[in-house]
């Protein structure tokens, strides 16, 4: 679907047509983000993040494939390839380096994605659909970029396996065996170690796919924007090309300064030395901690340390870990605020602010000992996030006044709307 | 309903994490934390400041080549340097010849070509580092049960990388008169404390108790060809660079990749917001 106004793709050379009858993938490329799919004319740098979100797919992809050509999925050698890739292999260190910091910038980029939805209310009807698919793709790309961090087989990947792997074993009954099973045996070894590189390679694909999904539901009802008020007229919105391609083109290459900056000059600051380590399944590591992108909700999983009328602690953590995450899927429904964008909510807003804040004391908490003060601290902060999701969002639309909403997407940019079209038939506002 | 379901498992969640807080709040309050000596009495490593080190690093040749003599006359009796090959050596400024020469300095296990039978062969630029023990089990029985490790990646896989190894080597000390950062005696605050036999004390290990004797113990312990003063805190200056080398050989390259890549980027990034800039001017021009 798209707007009436939206602009149709009409093939010049006679191969076009001839393509465009056969198989119109030119057609689609074009309604889907060219100049036949208009976006709102008010998106701020806030929905960059998409498209970089793609971008870091392709990357890791594209890495990825090239890399698993030269690694050995097994126990016994799997460290050594590694470093025989950083060594040996023509420009192998800068594959790997690339690799490793772009599942970190693809948190990052995804994390602002997620954070802007949040702020902007990008939740809500009729862009549901779009929500509960980009939190299938969150929970997709968690489970990859876990089973990637244990192929290096280091210190921290077998130790990270064994104490992911082992939340199961906190499920009360079938714990154990769903745990060995996963494994496919009591500790993670040469079985676990090659399923999760068959799934590491498989998930990416799987990700792609729902991207694929994700992209055409958000095409129904077209992107949201920073006031929130929905598309009304043409003079609302601008083809995505070329004024999109542009814009995503310079936040792309900033992107890429901040990330090859990383990649060549401190490759190994988001990484943890432990993982330079051979994996010994009979040394344990002093601080065994995942990624950064994971320490908010291992600080959840870690704060729950006394047991709960009759769940076990450890239980507790585990759900409450879980449930941190697939809170987002009802978050549609939570969220009952007519108004989204958070530019209007001015209590919203406020809690929102609470709300970044909780979550870089939870990744902090996440990334420490699991000693005082850090236990405490995220103990208050677990005890906000569930609160902020399930008690404060749900009521305060019931008694916050939000401010006046702009007529349109038009009156918000240029102070006034007089259905004026782009161009040179403008007028200028009075 | 999802929302009344929802306030209840918020509820749940937050109760159980205020439950949690105030049984570790408790806890805290009644029975504080004791202090340990490792927490109060371990030492960060000493700044080190090398030539490889910022975003123009580059390896200091002539410096690493003499933490590669150390390595040889000191580290290399326990410690071995699987990652590394002779090959590698030729990054450092040696010829080809002299790498063949060096290789083959080297005893490495080979397979006898008559008989099939293990035996030993002098070492080729293709080979890799030989390893001081035949196997961990040999490597425990030789060193009170303590396998020394490998030495390839250390600069990487400790916090401090080269600085802590440098801080190690020269940071052995005794117990008794040992005082922290801050001037506290670690014999007035922990008066238990004691280095079983066996170990040796060393303030920049973690748990301050370490396996390893100390390795540089004198001045001039290693003569080096380019007449460098063998002083015991040069020697450990040349073999933490050596050991940052031999951690990522590819590091200076890393560097001088990056920069024609940062400065292209940067160009690119410029044109694309010049281009942004154009395109967007039509809409923009309406604010006026």
């Amino acid at each position: 679907m798209s707007f009436p106004w939206a602009q149709h793709y009409e093939p010049k050379v006679p191969f076009m047509r001839w393509l465009d009858e056969k198989l119109p993938l030119p057609r689609l490329v074009y309604n889907a983000i060219g100049g036949g799919y208009p976006v709102p004319r008010n998106l701020n740098y806030m929905w960059n993040f998409g498209v970089l979100a793609g971008f870091c797919l392709v990357l890791q992809i594209v890495t990825g494939v090239i890399l698993a050509m030269h690694y050995a999925a097994n126990a016994t050698v799997a460290f050594d390839s590694t470093e025989h890739i950083m060594r040996d292999v023509n420009w192998g260190w800068m594959l790997r380096y690339a690799h490793a910091n772009g599942a970190s910038a693809f948190f990052v980029v995804i994390y602002l994605h997620i954070f802007r939805g949040f702020f902007y209310g990008s939740y809500k009807a009729p862009r549901e659909m779009v929500w509960l698919l980009g939190v299938v793709i969150f929970l997709l790309m968690m489970a990859t970029a876990f089973m990637g961090y244990v192929l290096p087989w280091g210190q921290m990947s077998f130790w990270g396996a064994k104490v992911i792997t082992g939340l199961f074993g906190a499920i009360p009954f079938v714990g154990e065996p769903i745990q060995i099973w996963l494994l496919g045996g009591y500790a993670p070894d040469n079985a676990a170690l090659n399923r999760f590189f068959s799934l590491h390679f498989l998930l990416p694909f799987v990700i792609a796919g729902v991207v694929i999904l994700h992209i055409w539901a958000l095409h129904i009802p077209g992107s949201s924007n920073p006031t929130g008020v929905e598309v009304k007229s043409e003079s609302d919105t601008v083809p995505f090309h070329p004024y999109y391609t542009a814009k995503d083109g310079f936040g792309l290459g900033v992107f890429l300064i901040i990330y090859c900056a990383f990649v060549f000059f401190m490759p190994n600051a988001l990484g943890h030395p432990d993982n330079y380590i051979p994996a010994n399944p009979l040394s344990t590591p002093a601080l065994i901690v995942p990624e950064w992108y994971f320490w908010p909700f291992y600080a959840i999983l870690r704060a729950f340390t006394a047991d709960f009328f009759f769940v076990p602690a450890k239980l507790m953590g585990v759900m409450a870990m879980f449930a941190s995450i697939l809170v987002w899927f009802f978050l549609p429904w939570l969220d009952r605020s007519p108004v989204r964008s958070g530019h209007y909510r001015p209590l919203f807003r406020k809690f929102f602010y609470v709300l970044i804040l909780d979550v870089l004391v939870l990744g902090y908490c996440g990334g420490s000992h699991a000693e005082e003060p850090y236990l405490m601290l995220s103990q208050i902060a677990a005890m906000y996030y569930f609160a902020h999701f399930l008690i404060i969002l749900p009521i305060i639309s019931s008694f916050e006044r939000p401010e006046p909403l702009p007529f349109s997407i038009t009156e918000a940019v240029l102070g006034s709307d007089k259905k004026a079209v782009l161009g040179e038939n403008t007028t200028p506002a009075t | 309903m999802v929302r009344i379901i929802g306030f209840f498992v918020g509820l749940f969640f937050a109760v159980g994490a205020l439950w949690a807080f105030a049984n570790g709040a408790y806890n805290a309050a009644t029975d504080p934390a004791e202090k340990t000596a490792e927490s109060e009495f371990h030492r960060h490593p000493k700044p080190l400041h090398l030539a490889s080190d910022g975003p123009f690093g580059k390896f200091d040749n002539q410096q690493v080549q003499r933490g590669y003599q150390v390595y040889k006359e000191v580290c290399k009796a326990c410690h071995s340097l699987n990652h590394v090959a002779f090959r590698d050596l030729a990054e450092l400024g040696y010829t080809e010849a002299e790498v063949k020469a060096e290789a083959a300095q080297w005893t490495v296990p080979g397979i006898d070509p008559n008989t099939g039978e293990e035996t030993t062969r002098p070492g080729t630029p293709t080979d890799h580092f030989p390893k001081p023990f035949a196997n961990d089990v040999a490597a425990r029985a030789a060193n009170h049960n303590a396998i020394p490790p490998d030495l390839s990646l250390m600069a990487k896989a400790r916090e401090g990388g080269a600085a802590y190894i440098y801080s190690l080597l020269t940071g052995f000390t005794d117990p008794a008169t040992y005082k922290n950062e801050h001037g506290q005696s670690l014999k007035q605050a922990f008066p238990d404390f004691t280095t079983p036999q066996g170990l040796y004390f060393n303030p920049y290990f973690a748990n301050l108790n370490l396996a390893m004797p100390p390795p540089l113990t004198s001045d001039g312990q290693v003569t080096y060809e380019d007449g460098t003063k063998s002083t015991v805190d040069q020697m450990a200056q040349d073999v933490a660079a050596f050991l940052v080398w031999t951690s990522e050989p590819s590091l200076a390259k890393r560097h001088q990749t990056g920069w024609p890549v940062l400065g292209f980027l940067l160009f690119a990034t410029v044109l694309a917001y010049l281009s942004k800039k154009q395109v967007w001017a039509s809409a923009k021009a309406r604010r006026d």
